[in-house]
């Protein structure tokens, strides 16, 4: 790949996913089935590219893009450094997986909606983009709506019920960006600067003004409402339950993580020279918000009857864990947090595309009515599942245990006994309710007859390539997260503790 | 008192506003008056900044003769309004989807009161 290419990598991301959705939309007037297609190129070459980026960025240090020639702080400026990069390739890769997955189910579950699917769907993963490389407050604002705007559509086809939770999600999602919209304003009265490197130089001489606290509040309420984070998370489990599978499974292991980086960037880069690393007050807030998540996420999920519910209850705790990891502050509360974005997003896609495989071949995803006669059916969709599971649940050798272990040490150092405690007790939760699922399909006796259909066998290759993938990433992230962690995760925090 | 309104007549509106704008969102059944104050309070929050902007006897920020030193109390601050031209475009686009999300709401239930429509579920 061209050097000078590369120079440019971060602008030609998000323009690759925001045109793409553009030509999307011509493609399908010209033949439908050609939506996917271009929707699974347009994020193989994005996928591609970041790579390279990534690369690059780890050899020759951060580049800061300015757009359009302005210099920061007057221009807009995307930041690429190692942590940036990182995400990049998570959600292009990731999310490519899905819309591969995607081929299917949606003109199955949401027939003759696809061309606009495909094309909102880039849209969204374009945005999710642009939220992680931006480097100016207002722009991270329009990113975030972009991507707010893209859920609301997504999630609004698909059952009877989904207009109404879309609905609820839209309102929601507006409060959060107003809040943060207003924040903004009081912190650009008082500094004059929306670049993220520029107020971070200026917010040490005006860190005790009302206004600038106030301001701060209100973005960060704003963004935590966004992520998701307990007790905000009100919207997440109806509008996750009554997307499409794709949808789903595109929105949930991406949308609320990036939401999180949003808030690890603004604490940990812009708050970070004016009050300290780790901001105190607000880190203690956040850690405990993220561990009463985690409990209180834990249990609603053990009491679900429905699949799709079930995993968006568990998201509500994993998003947690996130959060725990980023107000604990520390390296390993840092790198807990990171590796987890990464390994929960592998882990929520993979769940998630065994609830749609599920919801194809065996039409419904009802835990109660779950039995053995789906193992047989579809024994590696079922494989896929138990690895993720564990993974969820955190044991070893699967990268959900090296994460939670990374948390649980970072805890430790703190001495902050009760958030060690949550992520124990959490951890015994995930158990029951992922035990409870492996004990319906590997050992409760098939009915025979009951269900009253034909058999429709595994998932066609088109879907069964995904999961599986997703299922032996967890593997080998877990086998080689040292790797991933000394390569990637420890230069990230070169420059801020 | 009357001298703290008369001065800062134009930030008691905004809150005025977004009270309204949050009442509306909460305290309101019919979705599409959730609507309404979702607007409301997307607006007030439009109008904090551009009052923000605003100066006392000044111009819009165009040099008058490139000859004079630029004195900044002469020109208003433009970026708040290019800013909320992009904050504008947001929110008429979030009405858009709401919309069109009400709209399907109304033809899978036939109602936009939230209360039949959670007797419905």
């Amino acid at each position: 790949m061209r050097p000078d290419l590369l120079n440019h990598a971060p602008i030609l991301i998000i323009l690759l996913f925001l045109g793409g959705a553009m030509v999307a939309v011509l493609a399908g007037l010209l033949q439908r089935r050609l939506a996917q297609p271009w929707a699974v190129g347009i994020t193989g070459s994005a996928t591609l590219l970041s790579l390279f980026g990534l690369a690059r960025v780890l050899q020759e240090g951060a580049l800061r893009y300015q757009l359009g020639g302005w210099r920061a702080p007057i221009g807009i400026e995307l930041i690429y450094d190692p942590l940036s990069a990182f995400l990049v390739v998570v959600i292009c890769a990731v999310s490519l997986l899905v819309l591969i997955h995607g081929r299917r189910i949606v003109p199955e579950e949401i027939p003759g909606r696809e061309v606009p699917f495909f094309a909102v769907a880039l849209m969204l993963i374009g945005g999710l983009c642009g939220i992680v490389l931006t480097g100016d407050l207002f722009n991270l604002y329009v990113f975030i709506e972009i991507v707010s705007l893209s859920s609301y559509a997504l999630l609004g086809i698909g059952t009877k019920r989904s207009p109404l939770s879309a609905f609820r999600y839209l309102v929601m999602g507006t409060t959060a960006g107003s809040f943060y919209l207003l924040g903004l304003a009081l912190i650009f009265m008082r500094t004059g600067t929306l670049n993220m490197t520029d107020l971070a130089e200026i917010l040490p001489f005006v860190s005790g003004q009302v206004p600038v606290l106030v301001g701060l509040a209100f973005i960060l309420v704003g963004l935590s409402l966004k992520a998701a984070i307990f007790p905000l998370h009100g919207w997440l489990p109806d509008a996750y339950t009554d997307g499409c599978s794709t949808a789903t499974a595109l929105i949930a292991p991406l949308g609320t993580k990036t939401a999180l980086y949003a808030i690890l960037r603004f604490v940990f880069f812009v708050l970070a020279p004016a009050y300290g690393a780790g901001a105190a007050p607000i880190g203690t807030i956040v850690a405990y918000a993220g561990a009463a998540a985690i409990v209180w996420g834990s249990f609603m999920a053990m009491s679900q009857k429905e699949l799709k519910r079930m995993l968006a209850y568990s998201s509500v705790a994993q998003v947690g864990y996130i959060a725990l990891g980023i107000g604990l502050g520390s390296r390993y509360g840092l790198i807990g947090a990171v590796l987890h974005i990464l390994n929960h997003a592998c882990m929520k896609a993979c769940l998630f595309l065994v609830t749609g495989n599920l919801r194809r071949n065996v039409g419904h995803s009802y835990l109660p009515n779950l039995d053995a006669s789906v193992r047989r059916e579809m024994p590696w969709s079922m494989a896929a599942f138990c690895v993720a599971a564990i993974s969820m649940i955190g044991l070893p050798p699967t990268a959900g245990f090296f994460s939670k272990w990374y948390l649980a040490l970072g805890t430790v150092e703190a001495g902050q006994w009760p958030l060690l405690v949550a992520l124990l007790v959490s951890t015994l939760l995930n158990g029951v309710y992922f035990f409870r699922i492996f004990e319906q399909v590997y050992l409760k006796p098939a009915r025979e007859g009951a269900s009253g259909r034909e058999a429709r066998g595994e998932a066609p290759l088109s879907m069964l390539v995904p999961t599986l993938i997703f299922a032996v990433l967890l593997l080998i992230l877990g086998i080689g997260n040292v790797y991933i962690v000394t390569t990637f995760l420890e230069p990230i925090w070169a420059g801020v503790l | 008192m009357i001298d703290f309104f008369a001065e800062h007549y134009s930030h008691v509106c905004i809150v005025v506003l977004i009270g309204v704008g949050f009442f509306g969102m909460v305290g309101k059944r019919n979705l599409v008056k959730k609507l309404i104050g979702m607007s409301v309070l997307q607006s007030a929050i439009i109008l904090f900044w551009l009052v923000a902007a605003f100066k006392e006897d000044a111009t819009i920020p165009i040099v008058k003769d490139g000859v004079s030193p630029i004195v900044p109390e002469e020109y208003v601050n433009p970026l708040p309004h290019a800013l909320m031209l992009t904050a504008i475009v947001v929110a008429v686009v979030t009405s858009g989807v709401a919309i069109a999300l009400l709209v399907k709401i109304y033809r899978n239930y036939g109602t936009l009161e939230e209360d039949q429509i959670l007797e419905q579920l």
